[in-house]
């Protein structure tokens, strides 16, 4: 057992001359084989989908079935097919989170850091990551909702070739990315997985949808990550809006930067 | 080889390492002691980049860590709290450290036979005993075929076999020119792997000196006698210049004399001994002593009969041979 199968001292590293690009390309590899040998993610993004388009296309065949738009406002078709994104996006949160908060909870961490010396690659390597496989998964899940919700509407839904149907179709697509973005880099500042759920959850799925309802801040809490982001759902401007679609996404954006910022500024610092 | 240099890490105002500046060579074991809390595993975690310096620098072979482009291949070590996430495989753990240096995957299953995991080479940790987790840090440690070795309280949870299994490895890994720094709070394994030791407490360096000199330097060796007549032989004693030092068990122990010299002396004035044994300090009692003052964390006394390891099992030697 004890046969040693080490080569010999000062040999020729295989890694020995990787530049910042090729680090960056090693630690992508080593972070895509991280995230597919555990089965956490690959349900994670099974229950966003299915949650997405389960509840979305439960919306729209109701309110087909029963058409009738709040008056005076114009209908929307691809925001109602999307409706199931409330229930989706926690499974991104999840998803965020875990895949940083995961290696603070067994310690892994300190391998991760100490194979990857440069924070900056690892950072960027696991956002890269996520970002790529909850977007591949978004893509199919965003076509998915869009198509079976507009036929549930029976004749209330819209077609791809109408005027931001694309584009919303798009941004529920990307949605899913952004918001997991959002968690991972919240999940990197706190470094505790059970307080980052802890806080991201009833937020996305509560606090939001509570504070929209209160008279006076309505207008504000539009401008939150994931209101902000799903105002881009809308083909229509409605009346209390207060920017357009791509505004609002932009907005999302903001939030995600500002939160994978803080991340990295906490990352960067502490000891691991 | 791993370089200190004024190396400093301060949690709050109570340093954890103070100005630690020592060498660890390569082609030796060198074992890493302290007490508890003494700063080893701080020191590692500086070694790996992972915990920030306060001040000074540590050098692996000539380079700061995060300098070291693929440093799995240099350095290899084996934390305390550094884990595998238990859903995931044994190969596949170290499938992705692998990938993240661009360690060729055949090294993922020479490793794995070498450290004896083949067979559990596809399941998940999670289900590990503590030796086989033990088993597959070590495993991660060597993917690099790295020129360091730096492990963190390696026989944790190893059974005797483990036990032996890992002296073997860290003697075979030294013997082939590599550098291997190894923390351990068991005094009596670190007395059988290590050629060299550093010792610490409280961060700061209490000593960096082969094994044999430490434990030469450091602990106390003496004969004792035990002998139904003491007075007789006492006087002989001090005769010779030699001090007998009464022991709450009964016996008498004299400092710096030679047994034989001693069995003469008994036998010149017809003293029967019961016992006459060299009694030379363990490591862990060279230790004890020479961290005495740096110890952290204590326990409250207790009164307990002193005890001193023999360099044999206790040999009682008879008064018959004594006094032939």
């Amino acid at each position: 057992m004890s046969t040693t199968v080490m080569t010999g001292v000062g040999r020729a590293a295989p890694g020995g001359e990787l530049g910042v690009a090729g680090q960056l390309s090693a630690a992508v590899n080593a972070e895509w084989t991280k995230i597919r040998t555990v089965r956490g993610p690959r349900w994670n993004l099974l229950a966003g989908l299915v949650a997405t388009v389960a509840l979305g296309a439960l919306l729209s065949y109701f309110m087909g079935r029963n058409y009738s738009p709040p008056a005076g406002a114009p209908f929307e078709p691809v925001r109602t097919a999307f409706g199931g994104l409330v229930l989706g996006q926690l499974a991104m949160v999840v998803l965020g989170v875990m895949l940083i908060g995961g290696e603070y909870t067994s310690g892994m961490i300190r391998l991760s850091l100490a194979a990857v010396p440069n924070r900056g690659v690892f950072y960027l390597a696991k956002a890269t990551v996520l970002g790529a496989v909850t977007l591949a998964v978004g893509l199919v899940t965003a076509f998915t909702a869009f198509f079976v919700g507009q036929a549930l509407l029976d004749g209330h839904g819209v077609s791809l070739g109408d005027p931001g149907v694309l584009r919303a179709v798009l941004v529920g697509a990307l949605y899913p990315t952004l918001i997991s973005l959002f968690a991972l880099g919240v999940a990197t500042m706190l470094r505790r997985q059970t307080l980052a759920l802890g806080i991201l959850i009833p937020f996305f799925f509560l606090v939001s949808t509570i504070l929209q309802a209160i008279p006076g801040v309505t207008r504000a809490t539009q401008f939150l990550p994931d209101q902000a982001g799903q105002r881009a759902l809308q083909i229509h401007h409605q009346t209390k809006d207060a920017f357009g679609p791509l505004t609002g996404l932009l907005i999302t954006v903001l939030w995600v930067a500002a939160s994978l910022l803080g991340g990295w500024l906490v990352l960067r610092r502490r000891d691991a | 080889m791993i370089e200190m240099c004024e190396l400093t890490k301060r949690y709050g105002d109570k340093p954890a390492v103070d100005s630690l500046s020592c060498t660890v060579r390569p082609g030796r074991v060198t074992g890493f002691l302290g007490p508890n809390g003494a700063g080893k595993s701080t020191t590692m975690r500086l070694i790996l980049g992972l915990d920030r310096p306060d001040g000074g620098r540590v050098l692996v072979d000539g380079k700061p860590y995060d300098r070291l482009p693929a440093p799995l291949t240099r350095i290899g070590a084996l934390l305390e709290a550094s884990a595998a996430q238990g859903g995931r495989s044994a190969r596949d753990h170290l499938l992705w450290l692998a990938r993240s240096n661009r360690i060729p995957d055949r090294r993922v299953d020479e490793v794995l036979r070498e450290v004896g995991l083949q067979d559990v080479a596809r399941k998940r940790s999670a289900g590990f005993s503590l030796g086989m987790g033990q088993r597959l840090g070590i495993a991660a440690a060597l993917l690099g075929d790295p020129s360091v070795v730096m492990f963190d309280e390696p026989v944790n949870g190893l059974d005797p076999e483990g036990i032996l299994w890992i002296r073997t490895l860290m003697k075979g890994l030294a013997a082939e020119g590599r550098t291997v720094f190894v923390s351990s709070h068991l005094m009596s394994e670190m007395a059988l792997t290590a050629d060299h030791l550093v010792v610490i407490g409280r961060g700061r360096l209490l000593a960096d000196v082969p094994m044999e000199e430490f434990i030469d330097r450091n602990a106390r060796s003496f004969v004792r006698i035990r002998t139904p007549r003491p007075e007789s032989l006492l006087d002989a004693l001090a005769v010779e210049g030699l001090t007998a030092v009464s022991a709450p068990d009964g016996t008498w122990e004299v400092e710096g004399a030679d047994p034989a010299r001693i069995a003469a002396l008994a036998a010149e004035r017809g003293v029967v001994l019961d016992e006459l044994s060299p009694q030379r300090a363990s490591l862990e009692e060279a230790f004890m002593q020479m961290t005495a003052d740096e110890v952290e964390y204590r326990g409250a006394p207790r009164a307990q009969p002193r005890e001193t390891t023999p360099e044999t099992a206790t040999t009682a030697t008879t008064a018959t041979e004594a006094t032939r």
